[in-house]
């Protein structure tokens, strides 16, 4: 972006990144799809500054769905990128949503083959071949007096002893030396280049590279059609929560809550460390997209994973930390609460009004409007269970009770409690023809 | 000594409980009594849990300081060790192509602590591990676990496959986790829907008949 950005403040950084989403400079395929995109933006970004659009915007939850819709697999798209551009593509087209998701969350399968991942089990590898998503594998892939060497230097850490665990590819990298171990002639810092070990990982590094370079090709293709068709997309990048980062990939469930009892300082130096981290990642993310708002999935926090003190006390503060620092930059984070988050609505109003958004799980929503209406754009929460077995009628009907109790005034978006992976495509239908139907203003 | 280990493990004061083992190991008690203690305790964290007051933090790490003193106390176990009566028998497991396990070990410890004998099949069970098990156990009580929404089509598979093989007159099944709710209940031809651990717990004394 031109000019010192440094400068602005951070509402003029929100309005500079909004406009910029408004127009993403590409040629859009008429001038109907044009109107149609700035008309989709604009609804976005009415509804997230908490103001009246001219009607309800709708999310649709269309994670890996476009996969099994287009009579394909997830484990053929994650290894065929015609059949996966097909596969998404059809899905644009079949339900005109209000705004649209490229498949960046459908890896390369054979970039992860060639990295031997770890991290992740995904259909063919762990999972039964039919299986429509990929799951994380929790483990221990960090020890519990490692906290230190995350702390001093989390790239060294990565480098040497995270990363070895997580890709097989990698275990040699554990010998790569410190890289400011580089100094003036650095003879030895260049030995253990020459190890077979290293060097096989080296070479699964550059084929993996190669591989995600001709996916992120078809991606991009797909994401500009989207574009052009007059599809915005809405999420401009990711960012987790601290205490998420370090309890997903890194100490596991397990690992995290006995550090919350037996090392807990450790534990926050670890989340102070790592929230500047997210917070570079998210706005890098936002800055090469151009669409200024970042996904947050919650999930440790939700109800029953702690008490409201430990939420208080591990959870909240390093979250808005992120939170906070993404809104001083002008993005606008949507934090996804996964489960619930009923007991949680008092403490997580504590953020400036309209300037960030709650994506529901299973959260009560009239509780959450008359807590956080009047803080907070809401998003949610058509439960996955009916939208996966119930009729399109019964959709409908629950979409139009959301929209009655969280629609008023605007400040709401129909989506889904999470992305579903299959079901019937009417039932996506009556989202979007319910958002049509019950979500207009002013009439 | 008794008393004060009972509530020591129960508030998880990690140091002093196991110092307290340590003593009363070293005072040549019976280990059996301590483990018997240790139950005790476990059985307070679990109606601290049920009562709203524990969290999952609290059983996970009740859990670790139970492994802890099992550990200490084995070495002088004589090997005449009793099984504590159990009040019936359920067969749990994370169905086929889900590998979430949080919710079910949560299940898993709650059934425990309340006298049940549990069979934990782990995650990503096939149909016929569940079957296989409710045949060999005679377990009257089947928990489905599933995190995400591919398990609805599993769940039902499973639920058919008990059908299958003759068993599902005679058991009961309940479902739970994640995007779990009484639709997939009514989906996958379950018997009952539980919303939490504590509600796996009574559904279990409900249809064995334990008050």
């Amino acid at each position: 972006m031109p000019g010192d950005r440094t400068k602005l403040s951070p509402g003029k950084k929100r309005e500079e990144r909004f406009k910029r989403w408004l127009s993403p400079g590409i040629k859009f395929s008429t001038p109907k799809a044009e109107k149609a995109y700035q008309e989709r933006a604009t609804r976005f970004i009415k509804v997230l500054k908490l103001e009246e659009p001219d009607r309800v915007p709708c999310i649709l939850p269309a994670g890996l769905y476009a996969a099994s819709h287009a009579n394909t697999s997830l484990a053929k798209v994650m290894y065929d990128y015609k059949e996966l551009s097909r596969a998404w593509v059809k899905f644009l087209f079949d339900f005109e949503g209000d705004t649209y998701t490229p498949p960046g969350l459908v890896p390369p399968g054979r970039a992860l083959e060639a990295l031997d991942y770890k991290l992740y089990k995904w259909p063919g590898h762990g999972l039964s071949p039919d299986t429509l998503s990929y799951q994380a594998v929790e483990g221990e892939w960090m020890k519990a007096d490692e906290y230190d060497a995350l702390i001093k230097d989390p790239s060294n850490f990565w480098l040497r002893t995270y990363l070895p665990r997580v890709f097989g590819a990698f275990k040699g990298f554990g010998q790569i030396p410190p890289i400011t171990s580089f100094e003036e002639i650095a003879t030895m810092s260049l030995v253990p280049f020459g190890l077979p070990e290293v060097q096989a990982g080296f070479r699964a590094l550059l084929e993996a590279g190669r591989e995600s370079l001709e996916w992120a090709a078809v991606v991009g293709e797909v994401s500009r059609h989207a574009l052009a068709a007059g599809y915005p997309a809405i999420m401009g990048g990711f960012a987790k929560a601290p205490f998420d980062t370090l309890g997903d990939t890194l100490r596991g469930t397990q690992g995290i809550i006995l550090d919350m009892f037996q090392r807990p300082e450790k534990l926050h130096e670890a989340m102070a460390r790592i929230a500047p981290l997210a917070i570079d990642g998210a706005v890098a993310a936002a800055n090469g997209t151009g669409v200024p708002v970042i996904f947050m999935p919650l999930h440790k926090g939700a109800d029953g994973f702690m008490s409201q003190k430990q939420y208080e006390t591990f959870y909240w503060p390093s979250l808005k930390q992120v939170i906070m620092a993404l809104i001083e930059e002008g993005i606008t984070p949507i934090l996804f609460a996964e489960g619930s988050y009923n007991t949680r609505l008092d403490i997580i109003k504590d953020l400036p009004r309209a300037k960030a958004a709650w994506y529901f799980d299973q959260t009560d929503m009239v509780m959450a409007k008359k807590t956080l209406g009047d803080t907070c754009c809401l998003i949610g929460n058509v439960p996955t269970s009916l939208l996966m077995t119930g009729t399109p009628e019964e959709v409908k009907e629950h979409c139009r009770q959301l929209i009655k109790v969280c629609g008023k005034g605007g400040g709401y978006i129909l989506a889904a409690g999470a992305n579903i992976d299959a079901g019937n495509p009417e039932n996506l239908r009556a989202m979007m023809d319910a958002a049509k139907e019950y979500g207009v203003y002013g009439k | 000594m008794a008393e004060n280990f009972v509530n020591l493990l129960a508030d998880l004061k990690e140091d002093e409980v196991m110092a307290l083992t340590k003593k009363r190991i070293a005072s040549k008690e019976d280990p059996m009594n301590i483990l018997e203690d240790a139950r005790k305790g476990m059985e307070i964290v679990g109606k601290r849990f049920a009562g709203g007051e524990y969290f999952l933090p609290e059983l996970v790490f009740s859990g670790e300081l139970l492994k802890q003193i099992t550990a200490l106390v084995k070495p002088h176990l004589s090997g005449k060790a009793t099984q504590t009566k159990r009040v019936g028998k359920v067969v749990i497991g994370t169905v086929a192509g889900d590998i979430h396990d949080i919710g079910l070990n949560i299940v898993d410890f709650m059934l425990d602590v309340n006298g049940f004998e549990v069979y934990n099949l782990g995650v990503d069970v096939p149909a016929e591990k569940f079957v296989e098990k409710v045949k060999e156990t005679k377990a009257p009580v089947v928990g489905l676990s599933g995190f995400l929404t591919p398990a609805f089509d599993a769940m039902k598979e499973t639920v058919a496959a008990l059908e299958k093989a003759g068993l599902r007159k005679n058991i009961k099944v309940m479902i739970g986790g994640g995007q779990m709710d009484d639709e997939v209940r009514k989906y996958a031809k379950a018997d009952a829907f539980g919303k939490d651990a504590m509600a796996a717990v009574s559904l279990a004394k409900k249809w064995i008949g334990v008050n």
